[in-house]
This record gives C-alpha cells, sequence and structure tokens, in this order.
C-alpha cells in the first residue's frame, strides 16, 4: 500500500463555542516527516485547533485525515492510539507519581494482553516490564537527560524539567505524530536550546512529524519546514520561514515591524 | 486487660471490613469525584445475593460468593453506564441525590424481596480458633480478619504495579494526560464502579456472617463517612487506617463508654471523633490539602 504523503490533512475545520466562532473553514496538509508550526496571536485558535485534533473538542463541520484515515469522530483515547501524541500547554502529567511510572503508562497504546491475561502470564509479563523499562531508559531518559530523576516524585520537579518530563510522557506511547503545545513557553535560553536540540534529535531518530505551536518566533523560524499563521481562527498565511516572514500581512497582524528591524539588523551584521 | 484484649480483637476486625468498604467509596470519589451514597446499599445487597444463593438456590458456598461477585460487579457498571454517565458536569448535590435515590431504590427493593426480619448467614469458613496468650480468638473474626487484609492486600498490588491498576491511578489523576496515552476514560470508571461494589459486596459478606443479615446492613453506607473523611477523601491508605480507627473507636467505646453514657454510645462515637479531628485536621488525616483561589 502507498503511504500517504500526508501525514495529516484537515479540511475545512469549524468550531463554535456559543457565539464565538473559534475555527472557521481551517485547511492543512502536514507532510510525513515535516515539522510543521502553527503561529499567531493569543486566541487565534491555534490549541483549538490542535484539540480538535486530539478530539478534546468536537468540531462542527469539517474532516480530520490521519495517515489516509478519517478521524474525524474518534474519541481521544481512540486518537492517541492511531499515533497521535501530544504535549500540553501547562504540563498535564501524572504529578503524585514518579517520572518512570508516568512514562510507563505510555505502553498501553500497545497493550494487547489484558490485566487478567497479564496476571495469568506472570512471566511474559516480567519480560514485557523489562523490555518496557529498557526502552524507556535508552531511548526516552537517556535522549532527554531525565535518568538520574527517574525515581522522583513529579509534583517535586521544577518548572523547566516537568515541561521535559511532559515531552518524555508523550513520547511514551511511541508516536508517530508529535503535537507540542508551546513547549518552550516559560523557559530561559539555555533550557529553550536544550528543549529545541532534543526535540530535533527525537524528530530525527524516530522519523517523527511534529506540529509545533510556539510564540518563540527564532525557533519557529529556524526549525520548521511549513508555517501556517492563524488569526481570528483563520488561516490568514502559510509556507515556507522565508515567505511568510517577508508577508506584510503576517507582519502587520503578528510579528510586527520591530521584529523585522531586529531580523534586518542581524541580517546585515553576517 | 482480657477484655480489653478481646475489645481490641473485635475491633480490629471490623475495623479492616470497614477500611474494605472505604477503599470501594473513595476509589469512586477519586476517579469521578461523586460522593456515593449507596455504597452501602451494594454492601447489603450484596450479602443478600450471596444468601440467596446459598439458602435459597442451595449453590455451595464459594460458588455463591463467586456468582455474587459478578452480579455486584455488573450493579456496579450499571450504576455507572445508564446513570452517572449522563450526569456528567451536573452539580454535586444532584449527583449525591441521585445515588441517595439509587440506594433508597436497592434498600426498598431488598426490604420488598427478603423482608426486615434477621436472617442467620450461613458460615463460611471451616472452624479455626487461635489461643493468644491465654485469650481466645474466635473462628469468625480470625477468618474475616484474614480475609479482608488478604483483599487489601491484593487491592494495593494491583494499584501499584497492574496495569490496569496504574491506569486506574492516571486517570484519577490527570484525565487528560490519560486520554493522550490512549487509556479511555469511560473503561476506566466503568471498571471502578464494578470493583467498588465488589468490595462492598465482601465487606458485607463478612458483616454480614459477624452479626447477622438485616436489611439496615446498608446503614453501614453511613459509618463509612467518618471513616473516609477521617483518612482523607482521596487517600486510599487514609481509608485502610481510617477504618481500623473507627473499628477500634466503636468497640471500645461500646463496651467502657457506652454503659457510663447509657444507650448505645458506640454508634456515634466515630462522629465525635471524626468532629474533633476535623477541628485540627480539616483536610482528614491524609488527604490533599485543597487551596481554591478565587
Amino acid at each position: 500500500m502507498e503511504i500517504a504523503q500526508h501525514h495529516l490533512e484537515i479540511h475545512n475545520l469549524s468550531l463554535n463555542f456559543g457565539g464565538v466562532q473559534a475555527l472557521n473553514r481551517v485547511d492543512l496538509k502536514v507532510k510525513r516527516g515535516s515539522l510543521f508550526s502553527l503561529i499567531g496571536p493569543n486566541g487565534a485558535g491555534k490549541t483549538s485547533l490542535i484539540n480538535c485534533i486530539s478530539k478534546f473538542y468536537e468540531p462542527k463541520e469539517g474532516k480530520i485525515i490521519f495517515n489516509d484515515r478519517e478521524i474525524t469522530h474518534f474519541r481521544p483515547h481512540e486518537v492517541a492510539r492511531c499515533g497521535v501524541s501530544r504535549t500540553f500547554q501547562n504540563i498535564e502529567l501524572f504529578k503524585g507519581m514518579t517520572v518512570l511510572d508516568n512514562l510507563k503508562l505510555g505502553r498501553h497504546i500497545h497493550l494487547r494482553s489484558g490485566p487478567l491475561a497479564g496476571m495469568a502470564y506472570l512471566g511474559k509479563a516480567k519480560r514485557e516490564e523489562k523490555e518496557l523499562e529498557e526502552f524507556i531508559d535508552r531511548e526516552i531518559l537517556g535522549f532527554l537527560g531525565l535518568t538520574p530523576i527517574k525515581n522522583w516524585v513529579v509534583a517535586t520537579l521544577p518548572y523547566g524539567l516537568q515541561k521535559r518530563i511532559d515531552l518524555a510522557r508523550a513520547l511514551s506511547s511511541k508516536p508517530e505524530f508529535l503535537i507540542l503545545d508551546e513547549p518552550v513557553a516559560g523557559m530561559n535560553r539555555e533550557e529553550t536550546q536544550d528543549m529545541i536540540k532534543h526535540i530535533l534529535e527525537i524528530k530525527k531518530a524516530w522519523g517523527l512529524t511534529v506540529l509545533l505551536i510556539e510564540h518563540h518566533m527564532e525557533v519557529v523560524m529556524n526549525i520548521s519546514d511549513w508555517i501556517v499563521v492563524m488569526n481570528f481562527g483563520e488561516k490568514i498565511a502559510e509556507g515556507p520561514p522565508e515567505a511568510v516572514q517577508k508577508n506584510p500581512e503576517v507582519i502587520r497582524i503578528y510579528l510586527g515591524h520591530s521584529y523585522m528591524e531586529g531580523q534586518q539588523g542581524r541580517e546585515g551584521k553576517s | 486487660m482480657n477484655l480489653l484484649v478481646q475489645v481490641l480483637i473485635a475491633g480490629i476486625t471490623i475495623g479492616s471490613i470497614y477500611s474494605l468498604i472505604a477503599i470501594g467509596f473513595v476509589l469512586i470519589f477519586k476517579s469521578s469525584g461523586v460522593i456515593n451514597f449507596a455504597q452501602g446499599s451494594l454492601v447489603m445487597v450484596g450479602a443478600f445475593i450471596t444468601y440467596a444463593f446459598v439458602t435459597q438456590f442451595k449453590v455451595p458456598i464459594l460458588l455463591s460468593i463467586l456468582i455474587t461477585f459478578l452480579i455486584s460487579g455488573a450493579i456496579g457498571m450499571i450504576i455507572e453506564r445508564f446513570v452517572l454517565r449522563y450526569l456528567t458536569g451536573v452539580s454535586l448535590i444532584s449527583i449525591i441525590m441521585v445515588t441517595m435515590g439509587i440506594s433508597f431504590i436497592m434498600d426498598g427493593g431488598a426490604l420488598a424481596t427478603w423482608g426486615s426480619s434477621n436472617f442467620t448467614f450461613p458460615s463460611l469458613f471451616p472452624p479455626l480458633s487461635l489461643l493468644l496468650g491465654g485469650i481466645k480468638i474466635s473462628s469468625i473474626y480470625l477468618w474475616s480478619f484474614i480475609t479482608s487484609i488478604l483483599l487489601l492486600v491484593v487491592f494495593l498490588l494491583f494499584f501499584k504495579y497492574s496495569k490496569m491498576g496504574l491506569a486506574m491511578r492516571a486517570a484519577a489523576d490527570n484525565q487528560k494526560a490519560a486520554v493522550t496515552l490512549g487509556i479511555s476514560p469511560r473503561k476506566v470508571l466503568s471498571l471502578t464502579w464494578a470493583i467498588s461494589a465488589v468490595v462492598a459486596t465482601a465487606g458485607g459478606i463478612l458483616l454480614a456472617s459477624i452479626s447477622a443479615l438485616h436489611v439496615n446492613l446498608s446503614y453501614i453506607g453511613l459509618i463509612v463517612f467518618p471513616v473516609v473523611i477521617l483518612g482523607g477523601l482521596d487517600s486510599i491508605a487514609g481509608a485502610v487506617v481510617g477504618g481500623f480507627i473507627v473499628g477500634v473507636l466503636e468497640a471500645v467505646s461500646g463496651v467502657y463508654i457506652a454503659p457510663l453514657l447509657g444507650g448505645a454510645f458506640q454508634q456515634v462515637a466515630a462522629f465525635a471523633f471524626l468532629l474533633i479531628i476535623l477541628l485540627i485536621k480539616p483536610y482528614g488525616l491524609f488527604g490533599t490539602k485543597e487551596i481554591e483561589r478565587l
């Protein structure tokens, strides 16, 4: 079977909250293996859009197609089982559990045997458990530099680390499509650089498609393959970073002239 | 001295059963925020179903218990599926009213079916007695204690190590994150109700075999409140500790304080103690402190 070139397609998606039009006929296509960014002012509908994809919101009309399969009316956990994982703007973790337990939950997607079978075949369950822990240790904790704190309870850790654990949690289900909602919000420069490095490394190693929402323009312009700009629930522009940066409408609405002057200044120097 | 030890043993045994019943209550509260006033009725109805199978249908007792567990698990799932699922987003007071309604229906149903007389519960266990420092512990207490402790341990292991247990804890902790990991909140909730109903039934069977079986066994639902509020509504460990405290408190006050005050002081002892504890620790002994920001 031919693999769809577009990992995710959204057609004509609209969402209402009472009288408020949160999304208005949005179309987009995310290419497999690309890093796709959504930008726009606060309230533009970026988070609403990804909440429609992960089915926390029910769109009023339109279609969401993932891997050539319509998932518009799936339930949230079913979307997750298709291989879509995500992080949240305000970190969503199991705060009373250890880092490792948080990540172990990702296996639920790949759970073949039920709980009773798990009890019956203790040997098999034990082996699975060991394999799982090895996978988490090697592929996630090691990668993200979280190994030293894997037995800590999440609630006791600082914000920057929790942000990284949220990413680890999203990865724990071995997704093929990763949605990141402001992964570097509230981080300092060093933490931001670390986080971006981790995201790019994981993306490359796992062959992920990444959908990113971020306000940090320098980051977005540097790492994106394709950018969609939104405003008031509508798509107002899209293209590769160079094109979007020069789009006068985008500058007027979102980037602002000072940003452009900053960019030109930098270009002038180099 | 001898009397005190006897009283303590009785208290601890009854307490371990309270813990069991309270765990069911806490599970539901933790995973859905529902305060289940029908927990006591589940206890009573479970015991009656076992009784019916053993004495009316002549089914061997262990098989009867097994069948009862299946039935009460199904009852729990039905309550969740056909009543509470439609009440998401409804105010807590309405949900409480609904669970009270369910409780009345179950109590009324049991009263209509079995009447309001006392029934002697068939004996569950082979006779076994233990002499502890010259004090004889009766068979039923010993067995009840062993059984409820065993069930508590199974519980603990289930939540700590099993995949489903971990998923249930996760869904109670953070539903959004649980869903993104492919955990179905409905399935978890359904299972929670089934487990709660099954432990309630186990508690009911044990209590009925210690004293007697009567429709009023559902009043045990009231004693669950001091237990869980003592321990903190959302703490399983708290429910266990609370159960033991209330059990011992009841037994001790029944023997030592009730004669002084007259009446059945043991029935209110737990509530009196609860008042004192809540004055000192408003969130219970183990509960999460919740700070509401306005």
